[in-house]
């Protein structure tokens, strides 16, 4: 799709929808959202980004391969499990810091494993979308 | 030595030999260097000599509250015993393999996979807890499937080590089941505490299932009959890994394991009935299988199957005596066994051949190995004043002075006297007749072997005389803590070569002449019936077996996933509606309460009727497009009705799942073959009969949960708790990452486990040749 509107909304789009991504995935422990809803809008950025301006100029966007987000969110989360293991509590035992930190509200273990989630939703979601796309 | 001395050299023996098992490949060092890596064992090997062994302590290194992991050693005689063989026949065997190997490619490789079995073989032996040795029971038959298929590009090896990997490996699955079982009865995992608690062990009902799965473990590990197979297989491998593998260390794992339960299992008939007569079994048979082989290391291979059957068949029998006689044979066998192997190896290395057909007289030609060969073939037969008298001494004894049932010592010491004199006979086949006087010498000028090829086994022959010679030398430092610690209970006995004329005494020497006799019998070759016999063995039947389920499976994959979609969703949805629809229609009572059903506003009403026109527009439109875009709809009013009955998560989950499901309909469009509308056919009219099926199914279920009384305990629970345990206010949400948590992580590792197989199907396709079809 070749139209100017398009690759001049997707611009300014594209970091607003990472935002508001990230929102979602915060806010997901108090209010509807959360890592896997976030990480669907984000996969969905990246998407809008690519119809408009060409799949080429996204993957130059990213610089990595959408594949590596997957273990690394793989690890965040299962490390965010082992986590409470050192201080001998069971596996994904939560763990939450005393204060709330503005912004982010409380920082525990299970946040991370969201952003785990989070991180795996984006790159599986876009590996396959861009695969398939790729594919002649 | 110090305890924590102890706990830091453990410490560093198995960080070193990890470390350099995942070096040494990949280090640039020429042989000569590689050569210097049996420092490694040889400096364990020192340790272990001088650490004192104890009974009672246990090194722990790591325990946790939750898992029942804990990760603890055990440094008792037994343990020293089997370290002291792993390390000190381990570093002979690297100065050997460093000679025998010199001239080939990957010597690294082979020394690494070493050191790697190595570490792992000592994991075995000086756990304390019953999942952290299976950890390393399991690292040893895999380093061994390394080891045994060495040669990879050669057939038969890939075939043995495939063999050896899946016998052992399915022994020790069972065996795992047997300790999880163990471990449950006795609460602990740990073997020095379960020795408190045998009888709640003995008394349980799960008793005899674990016991059978541990046996199981045990016996495909240390090559009882029927699995006995896969270790003659194994001889595939090079000879020094034959030598370290199959003399001293794997095969031995299963009797260690033996050993190391038997203060648990020894109160029980089972223990000793099954030991006794798998025991039993084996060493006879393989002892008679040994004479017919031509092959030096065949030969080798089946006395070594038919000596694990003598020490299974002494822990069976129980007692002092053969808890001495087999604490000793342990030592003895993995002396003159190693002995033997590497002897084979450097008359191989030599002249090129294994087979005692084609060797004859190289006793002039090869002085040295020669006397090795005699040695160890006098440590074998036990002929005095070898450490082998010594231990066939001790076995005679206990068969004869064993009483638990009439008869008993005369069937025993028979069985015994048959295996003794068959194996003395074959240790003459190997040790003696490749080196006899000759006319006509088969390899008169043959070059002379460096001295790491023959010193390592001459060192290990040598041992066996001397220890035979001088018996105090291994009694107070090796058989009796070793005795005490498969008894359990504290033995103290005195070694003497020499016990006057007495029944042993004849029993021995009729062995000897039965052994003579069996080998001028035998040298000259095998009758046919052998050859045909050996067809329908046991090795067969596992062959048929493994066969008949590979074809079943093919069969199987080819029917059921031919690869048509339509047909899994067919298979999948009815299989689903049937098993509904029977519990439906057998519980449900089709009571609609009007009262219950909450009035259709005129916005329901308009979303409803979008949903129903975007449904029909799927079915009967012209074109794809436009069926992919009535999709979406379905799916946006679907999102909408969430809405309206306040499920915000699913709405905004549903929404973005449907954005990307009909991008992804739209990518592979233009993929598709051409759109073809098709009348109705019989299968279509199926495909319809299963939908709507299944749709009403979950409308009445839907229904009929409205007219019951919800079970709430669930829902209340996480409503309850999410803020109070979980800090969240959104329940989905901390239901999906902390109470469900685990769920999730292994939904993540799916998620990624498709979209690699998905980047796999379409990038990596296979080049031509490498198709199956």
């Amino acid at each position: 799709m070749n139209t100017i509107i398009l690759k001049t909304a997707s611009k300014y789009l594209l970091p607003l929808l990472l935002l508001f991504s990230v929102f979602i995935l915060l806010r997901g422990h108090y209010l509807p959202g959360g890592g896997f809803v976030g990480g669907l809008v984000a996969a969905i950025a990246f998407v809008l980004h690519a119809f408009a301006n060409g799949l080429p100029e996204t993957q130059r966007l990213m610089r990595i391969h959408p594949g590596f987000l997957m273990p690394v969110g793989l690890a965040i989360a299962f490390l965010s499990g082992i986590f409470p293991m050192l201080f001998d509590l069971p596996f994904m035992t939560g763990m939450w810091k005393k204060d709330p930190i503005p912004v982010i509200g409380s920082l525990g273990s299970a946040l991370f494993f969201d952003i785990g989630v989070y991180l795996v939703v984006i790159g599986s979601s876009l590996t396959i979308l861009f695969t398939i796309s790729e594919t002649k | 030595m110090q305890l924590s001395g102890l706990i830091i050299t453990l410490i560093f023996t198995f960080i070193s030999l990890f470390i350099l098992a995942l070096a040494l490949p990949s280090a640039r060092v020429n042989s000569r260097r590689s050569a210097l890596s049996f420092l490694v064992p040889f400096s364990a090997f020192c340790v272990f000599a001088f650490a004192t062994p104890s009974t009672e302590q246990v090194i722990s290194l790591w325990e946790s509250n939750s898992l029942p992991f804990n990760i603890s050693f055990k440094y008792d005689g037994l343990a020293k015993l089997f370290s002291l063989l792993i390390t000190g026949i381990g570093t002979l065997i690297f100065l050997y393999a460093s000679a025998y190997m010199k001239n080939t490619k990957y010597t690294q490789r082979l020394l690494s996979f070493l050191l790697l079995f190595m570490g792992a073989m000592l994991g075995v032996v000086l756990s304390d807890n019953l999942l952290v040795l299976f950890l390393f029971w399991e690292l040893t038959s895999i380093s061994s499937f390394f080891l045994i298929g060495f040669k990879n590009e050669d057939d038969a090896s890939q075939k043995s080590a495939l063999q050896a990997l899946s016998i052992t490996g399915l022994g020790g699955l069972a065996m795992l089941g047997g300790f999880i079982l163990i471990g449950e009865m006795a609460q602990t995992y740990s073997i020095s505490q379960m020795l408190s608690h045998t009888d709640l062990i003995l008394e349980h009902p799960w008793f005899v299932p674990a016991l059978l799965l541990i046996l199981l473990g045990a016996f495909t590990k240390s090559a009882q009959f029927p699995f006995h197979f896969w270790l003659p297989g194994a001889m595939k491998a090079p000879t020094p890994v034959s030598a370290y593998l199959h003399s001293a260390t794997m095969v031995k794992a299963g009797v260690y394991l033996l050993a190391r339960l038997n203060p648990i299992f020894s109160q029980s008939e089972l223990w000793f009935i099954l030991l006794t007569s798998f025991g039993g079994l084996t060493m006879l048979y393989a002892a008679f299988q040994s004479l017919y082989k031509t092959d030096m290391k065949a030969i080798l291979a089946y006395t070594t199957v038919s000596a694990l059957g003598v020490m299974v068949f002494l822990i069976g029998m129980g007692g002092e005596q053969a808890i001495v006689a087999v604490s000793l044979f342990i030592l003895v066998h993995a002396l003159y066994k190693a002995a033997f192997f590497m002897l084979a190896g450097t008359i191989d290395h030599e002249t090129g051949t294994r087979d005692i057909r084609k060797l004859s007289g190289l006793g002039k030609s090869l002085p040295i190995l020669f006397g090795i060969g005699m040695l160890a073939a006098w440590s074998n037969g036990g002929i005095p004043p070898s450490i082998g008298f010594v231990g066939k001494d001790l076995i005679y004894e206990s068969t004869l002075n064993f009483q638990k049932f009439s008869y008993a010592p005369y069937i025993l010491t028979a069985i015994s006297w048959l295996t003794n004199s068959m194996l003395f006979a074959a240790g003459l086949l190997v040790g003696y007749l490749p080196f006899r006087k000759s006319s006509a010498p088969s390899h008169p000028d043959v070059h002379k072997p460096s001295l790491m090829l023959w010193l390592p086994p001459a060192l290990l022959a040598t041992m066996g005389i001397v220890f035979g010679v001088f018996p105090i030398l291994v009694e107070g430092s090796i058989v009796n803590p070793v005795a005490t610690a498969i008894a359990g209970v504290s033995i103290k006995t005195h070694l003497v070569l020499w016990h006057g004329f007495n029944t042993v005494l004849y029993i021995s020497l009729a062995t000897l002449s039965a052994g003579l006799i069996l080998y001028l019998f035998f040298q000259k070759k095998t009758p046919n019936w052998v050859t045909v016999a050996e067809k329908y063995g046991p090795r067969q039947a596992l062959h048929g077996i493994a066969n008949s389920f590979i074809s079943f499976s093919a069969w199987f994959t080819k029917t059921m996933q031919n690869g048509k979609l339509r047909l899994y969703l067919l298979v999948i949805l009815s299989v689903l509606g049937s098993l509904l629809g029977y519990v439906v229609l057998r519980e449900t009572t089709f009571v609609i309460d009007p009262q219950k059903l909450s009035e259709i506003t005129i916005y329901e009403g308009i979303t409803v009727g979008i949903l129903i026109t975007s449904i029909f527009l799927t079915l009967f439109s012209g074109s794809r497009l436009a069926a992919v875009a009535a999709m979406g709809v379905v799916g946006y009013t679907l999102c909408i009705i969430f809405v309206f009955y306040s499920a915000p998560d699913l709405a905004m989950t549903q929404f973005t799942i449907d954005t990307l499901t009909v991008i992804l309909f739209v990518l592979v469009l233009y993929r598709l073959p051409r759109f073809i509308r098709l009348d109705f056919s019989p299968r279509h009219i199926l495909d319809g009969v299963v939908a709507i099926g299944i749709g009403a199914l979950m409308s009445i279920i839907s229904l009929e949960v409205l007219h019951r009384s919800p079970v709430r305990e669930i829902s209340d629970f996480y409503a309850m708790n999410s803020y109070l345990l979980a800090k969240g206010k959104n329940v989905v949400n901390v239901i999906l990452v902390d109470f469900r948590g685990a769920d999730t992580l292994i939904e993540i590792v799916v998620l990624s486990i498709a979209a690699i197989g998905v980047y796999s199907l379409l990038k990596l396709r296979l080049r031509k040749n490498e198709k199956m079809e």
